[in-house]
Order: C-alpha cells, then structure tokens, then sequence
C-alpha cells in the first residue's frame, strides 16, 4: 500500500515513543559524560585495585552461575523429556515457571529462610558439621539464587529445544535400537548443542546484570558487582566520578555480551511460552529411570525450597499487624499507583512503536528498511542492553545539579520501569496490531477512520487482550523491582520492595519475610493473569 | 432511498505508468459514466492494481486519475467519490451488521436519525432485514458481501469499484449477487466497475468490457460483442472460445 503523500498520526505517535525513549537513555549517558568530564581526575582515580576487584568478581559470579545453571539444566530437561509420563511432570513445569515470576528480593529472602544463619536449614547443618552453620552470604549466596532463577529457566528453554526434534527420529532410534547413550550422543545432544549458547548466553546476560540479588546477598566489598558498587558509590560514599568508571565499564560489559549473544541468534527478551508435548518413545530401562527420577526430584527440591520457605516464613510473620502499619500501607498504595502508571507508559510507548513500524513496513513495500523503521523494529529492543540502575545512576548524577534528586522518585520509577517492560509489551501486542492491520488497512482507509475514531472502534477491540497481557507483565515488572527505587528512595518515597530491603536492613527479618510472600504472589498473580490472557485468541 | 439520486462519475487514467517489483504497468483508460464495466484479463494482468489506483490505495508513478472532472492523483482513499468491495475482509468482525453498515456514514460512528433510517433501507434492500444485530461469523459468505453492498448504499458516492467480491461465492448465489448489483445499478445510476473472473459474470451484467492483458489495456468495447463471433481473438483465447486455443497464460501468481 502507498500512501506516503498522506500524513498518518501513527507516525507521529511511533516517533513521540522514540523521542521519549531517546530523551531517558540519552539524558542519562549525558549526566554520565558531564559528571566524567567535570571531573576528570577523580574518574582516573577510580581505575584502582578496588574497580578491578569489582570487574572480576561481577564476571566471575556471572561465570560459575551460569555453569551451575546451564550444565545441570541439559540433564534435567533431558530427563523431563524421556519420561513425558513422569508423575507431576506438568505440575513440575509450571513450577519452573515461578521463578522467573518472583521478584528478586522475595527470592533473596526465600533462599536466606531457608539457607540463611537462622535459617530453616542452619539446624540440620549444625548437627551434621558439629559448628555453627554459617549461614549462606557472599559469593554461595548469590549463586544458589542465581540458579535457582535460571536453572528452571535453562531447563523449560532446554526441553523447547528437546520437544522440536521430529518424532520420526525417535522412530527410527527405536527401530535401530539405539541406547539411551546412542540416543543422547546422536540425537539429543546434537538438538541442545544448538541452542547451547543462546541459553547460556542469556543465563550470563541475566547474572552479569543482576542487582537485588548481590545486593541482599552478597554481604560485603568481598562479593559486590558493578551494579552494586554504582549503588553504593551514589548512595553511601557519594563518589560520582567513581559512579561513572563503574557505570561505563558495566555498560561495555553487557555490550559486550549483548554483541557476542547476537552472533549467536540468541533471543534477549526471553521466552516465558512452552507448549508442553509428551510424546512417547522406546521406554528408559530401570537404572536410567531411577537416575533420572533422582535428578528431576533433586531439581524439584531445589527450586521448591525458597519458595516453600518464603510461604512459610511469610505465614509465620504477624501479617495482621504488618497489615495495619501506617508505612506498609503507604509503601503498597505507593508501589501499586507507580506499577500502575508505569504499566500504562510502558503500554502505550508499546503500541506507539508497534503502529509506527507498521505503518513504515507497509509503505516500504520490499524497499529497504528505513532507519525509522529499524528504530521503531529491533531498535526498541536493544533498551534491554542498558540496565535500569545505569540509567538511573545518569539521572541521579544529572538531576543533583537541579533539583533535589530524592524528589524525583517516582517520575524515575515509572519511566524507567516502563520502558525496561516495553519490549515485552511490544511482544505481546505486535502480532495482533500487524494482523488486524492486515485485514483491515484498505478498509481503514476508504471509511476513513483514522485517528481516535480507529482506536475506538478498531484497535482497541482487537488489542484488549494482548494490551492486558501486556499491562499485567509490565505491572509485575515494576512492582518487583528494587533498582531505580534503591538509588531515589528515601522515608517519604518507598514502594514495597524499598520497604522491604529497610526491614531486612534492621534485622526485622520477621516482617520483612512476610512482605515478601505478599509481594511474591502479587507478582505471580499479575503474570498468571498474563499468561491466561494472552493464550486464549478472542473468538 | 431518501437521499438525492447521486448520478455516476466518469473515471480516467490518463497516461498511468505503475510498477510493481518486474511488473510494469501502463493504463490510459475512460471508463463511461453510470455505465457498468467489466474488467477481465488473466491473473496478474493488473485487474486489481486498475482498482486500487481508482480507489487511491495505490499511487501512480507518473501520470494522473480523474474523477468526474477533478484529479484525484493526490486524493486520500477516503475523499475520493468511490466506494469499493473486496473479495473479502470487507466487515470488521467485532462490530455488527448494523455498526459495519452505519461506518459508511460516519467514521465516528456517530449516527443522525437519518443515518439511521438510511442503514435499516440499504439492509432491507439487500435483503438482510432483521439482521442488523448479528456479527459477521454468523453470517453466510453472501450475507457478508451483502453488507458491504449496502455500506456502499449509504456511502452514496458516484463509483462502486467492486474487486471480484463474488469469487468465493457458489454459482447460483453469484448470479444472484451480479443480478442485485444490476439492480442497484438500475436504481441508482452510478458506475460501476466489476471485475471479475467469471465470464458468465460478465455476459449476465451486460454493460462494457475492458480486457487487461500484461499490465495494459488489451481491448475495449461492448460485452455483447466481446463474446460476439467478432470479439477480439486475445479475449476468445482467454475465455477458450478460439477452436485452436493456445494454452492458458493464466499461470502467474495473483497478487493481493
């Protein structure tokens, strides 16, 4: 269709989205280079033994998380994926599924519950070691939670990969009598071979990023990453120079890996969908099947555990009371009316660029993309590469020299939430937009309904669902996060998750874990809801 | 229908050269005010892209499309005096008969008591009376097009463009169908340009022909003499009339 000579309001909205984009990403990178350049020697400063100590323990966490989570996650999915009859293998699935839910914080505190000090699991240890169990903090710590995020995600990733393999294989294998070693060496490790790297390399992208988790965790200068040192050095050394040789030096890492992910076909925004197809093939024999049973029940436990233990640590806590203070209130109300804006933003800057690029697409025809068209295409996606604190940290720098930074809270909050959910949302609504735009882009234009008169009758019939998942996503997004929130909150802005860092931070553990359960199913609830509304297709 | 007899635009492409990836297309056409014209020719021949240039859904490279006297080259699809059919997609299919009708009046939706009156005429004209509630899924295909048909009543504008909207239809329900348009045809006096595929179509509606052949206009004349023992051998080749028919171009792949 060409009708370039005609304006279309979907181009101005797809550029207002990118401008904003734009305005967020680069006013932090230019609060970064003012605060470099104005201080040029405390930024050469801070390349000393400290930063490099920084640098090698983020790579080095990011390293051994994703060899703990990816090595094993091969072996449970191929497990899962011989015995597609294994009691509660579908309850076993949805379960993997959680983690990736949950937010940061309320996994940190689960995997304390139960492996901490005073832990559910200090009185088993102490028996057996005869010392007083230390509890897990520091480098153990961030591991265990770093694997127990992404070893369910490995393997759902994993058994994907398993289920494409074309049953005929497996007839044939059968046929040819292959063992279960043959079968793996020929078969299915070939299939996971591939999708090896881009798993592997998301796990790593994931670990190396990770804030919340080292933060609560890591306990000590000992075991701190990038991320955590930026915190600290805005928060509690008030080192900008040192603020910004962190912050450059994150950002070329995750570039880094960004690129080399990309070489790989690997998928960044992640994948929450698995259609889980058992399919049946010449039977595992007893040794295997007790193997593999030990391997899944192991798995089971592992990542069944923290969340058993934030339920029952949750449960334990004076929940009434914790419902009747003043400050637990105010931080809900807070953290619902900014994951609510947050979601809304995110939303529309979604649809914004989802109809520009359309819009751009069709009056291409099979010319070249435009730079536009990229911008509003995979460009949206690259805001992934920039992690939330990096842009925060930019604006806290920026912002100090205006205004008083803490103020700022929630406009931080809810733009940079909102765009760090805007991939997905995109996910979520692009297919839809694109189809209905297909059926009804001619018909559009000869009744001449454009404008509000398109969305009314139009969009906003055929988007419904796909924007509630989306909304549902981005709101589970923004009211788990403790990023922007740890560098601008203060006493009179806090959302839950803020609250919930303070009362870990005074020893009222008690309460801080039964935050966490209310914030763990608020946040499962919301993307439950999502995933329910984007499975069933309208009609 | 309560509404001023609005009598038929002539349209005009005068020198229109569009290209489409290795198809290159050259048009030079009047086609006849408050006429019928059937449009035929192979598949890929540029039935549907003469439509869509008329309409506005595609602009020409170079040269210029009339309506009545005024250019509408440069005209948005929505001002231009034309209404236009599909093959199918002509209904939104969360809004009802009623809804997909009123559309022809008011983008907005947005309906005057004579709105109103207009849509409940064009259905009971069509023969969908008592329909007005119902979605499109629950109608038959005909039923569907029947809509469209009656948007394009209340639209009231001086073209019907109509791109092969009975194809998916069977054979006695597209008689049906060629023989309503007819009517409205005869009732209301605008032009209508049909293409089509069928050449029973055709020869049912009468009117004039125009025969696309390779993205140009092949031959022009009257339907009754085009399937006349005198009609033009490229015609009779296509429809399989000649005794010594060469085999069917009809191979290249429609584009839509």
């Amino acid at each position: 269709m060409n009708s370039s000579r005609h304006p279309d309001f979907r181009i101005l909205a797809g550029l207002g989205a990118l401008a904003f984009i734009t305005l967020l990403i680069g006013g932090a990178f230019a609060g970064l280079i003012a605060e470099g350049a104005g201080n040029l020697s405390g930024a050469y400063a801070a390349f000393d033994s400290y930063l490099l100590r920084v640098a090698r323990f983020t790579l080095w966490q990011a390293m051994v998380s994703t060899v703990l989570s990816v090595v094993p996650a091969l072996f449970v999915a191929r497990a899962l994926s011989r015995h597609p009859q294994f009691p509660g293998r579908g309850l076993i699935l949805h379960l993997f599924a959680v983690p990736l839910a949950l937010p940061a914080i309320v996994v940190a505190l689960g995997v304390l519950a139960l492996y901490g000090r005073a832990g559910y699991f200090a009185g088993i240890m102490s028996a057996v070691s005869g010392d007083e169990w230390p509890g897990i903090y520091g480098l153990s710590g961030i591991l265990v939670a770093h694997v127990f995020f992404n070893l369910p995600l490995a393997t759902r990733l994993f058994l994907e990969t398993l289920n494409t393999i074309p049953a005929d294989q497996w007839r044939l294998a059968s046929q040819l009598g292959m063992g279960a070693r043959s079968a793996f060496r020929l078969i299915e490790w070939p299939a996971l071979r591939a999708g090896l790297p881009g798993t592997a390399g998301l796990v790593f992208m994931l670990c190396i990023t990770s804030f919340t988790i080292v933060l609560t965790l890591g306990g000590g200068p000992r075991a701190t990453t990038l991320e955590v040192a930026i915190y600290q050095s805005l928060r509690f050394d008030f080192d900008p120079a040192r603020a910004v040789v962190l912050t450059l030096l994150q950002i070329m890492l995750t570039m880094a890996v960004i690129s080399v992910l990309m070489r790989l076909g690997a998928d960044t925004a992640g994948d929450t969908g698995l259609s889980v197809a058992p399919r049946r093939f010449g039977a595992a024999g007893i040794g295997e099947t007790m193997l593999n049973g030990a391997l899944i029940l192991t798995a089971l436990l592992f990542v069944a555990g923290p969340m058993l233990a934030t339920i029952i640590a949750g449960l334990d806590a004076d929940l009434a009371r914790l419902a009747g203070e003043a400050s637990v209130q105010k931080a809900a109300l807070t953290s619902i009316v900014l994951a609510l804006l947050s979601a809304s933003l995110s939303v529309v800057l979604a649809t914004a660029l989802v109809m520009a690029r359309r819009v751009f697409a069709m009056r291409r025809g099979n010319g070249r993309k435009t730079l536009a068209e990229q911008a509003t295409d995979t460009g949206a996606g690259f805001v992934l590469v920039i992690p939330p604190i990096v842009v925060g940290a930019g604006w806290f720098m920026a912002l100090r020299h205006f205004t008083d930074v803490l103020a700022m809270a929630p406009a931080m909050v809810v733009t940079v939430n909102a765009v760090m959910a805007m991939p997905f949302a995109i996910r979520a609504i692009r297919p839809a937009y694109d189809a209905a735009s297909e059926r009804y882009e001619r018909l559009c234009a000869q009744l001449g309904l454009t404008g509000w008169n398109r969305i009314r009758l139009l969009d906003w019939p055929v988007l419904c669902r796909p924007l509630s998942t989306a909304f549902a996503f981005a709101m589970a997004l923004s009211l788990g996060d403790l990023g922007v929130i740890a560098l601008f909150g203060s006493d009179s802005v806090q959302t839950l998750p803020y609250l919930l860092l303070a009362r870990m931070g005074s020893y009222r553990t008690a309460d801080a874990a039964g935050l966490a359960l209310v914030l763990g199913l608020l946040c499962l609830a919301l993307i439950l809801l999502a995933g329910r509304l984007g499975k069933e297709t309208p009609r | 229908m309560n509404q001023p007899r609005q009598p038929g635009s002539a349209v005009e492409l005068r020198d229109v050269s569009f290209d489409y990836e290795e198809t290159r297309m050259r048009f030079d056409l009047r086609i006849e005010a408050g006429a019928i014209t059937t449009i035929m020719g192979p598949s890929g021949s540029g039935k549907s892209t003469l439509l869509n240039l008329i309409a506005g859904f595609e602009t020409p490279q170079s040269g210029r499309v009339l309506i009545g006297t005024e250019d509408m080259t440069d005209m948005p699809p929505s001002a231009r005096p034309v209404s236009m059919v599909f093959q199918e997609n002509n209904l939104f299919a969360h809004l009802t008969v009623a809804q997909n009708v009123g559309l022809g009046r008011s983008p907005a939706l947005r309906l005057s008591e004579s709105d109103r009156l207009a849509v409940t005429e064009a259905l009971t004209r069509t023969g969908l009376a008592g329909k007005e509630g119902r979605l499109p899924r629950e109608l038959s295909g005909g039923e569907r097009q029947r809509v469209a048909l009656a948007r394009a009543l209340v639209r009231n504008r001086p073209v019907l463009l109509l791109d092969e909207p009975f194809a998916s239809l069977g054979p006695a329900l597209r008689e049906d169908m060629v023989d309503l348009v007819a009517a409205l045809h005869a009732e209301h006096g605008m032009t209508v340009v049909f293409v089509t595929h069928q050449p029973e179509d055709a020869r049912r509606i009468a009117g004039n022909m125009v025969f696309l052949d390779n993205g140009t206009i092949a031959a022009t004349g009257n339907t009754a003499e085009f399937f006349g023992k005198d009609g033009p051998p490229a015609f009779r080749n296509y429809i399989g009339l000649e005794a010594n028919a060469a085999p069917t171009r009809d191979v290249a792949r429609k584009r839509t």
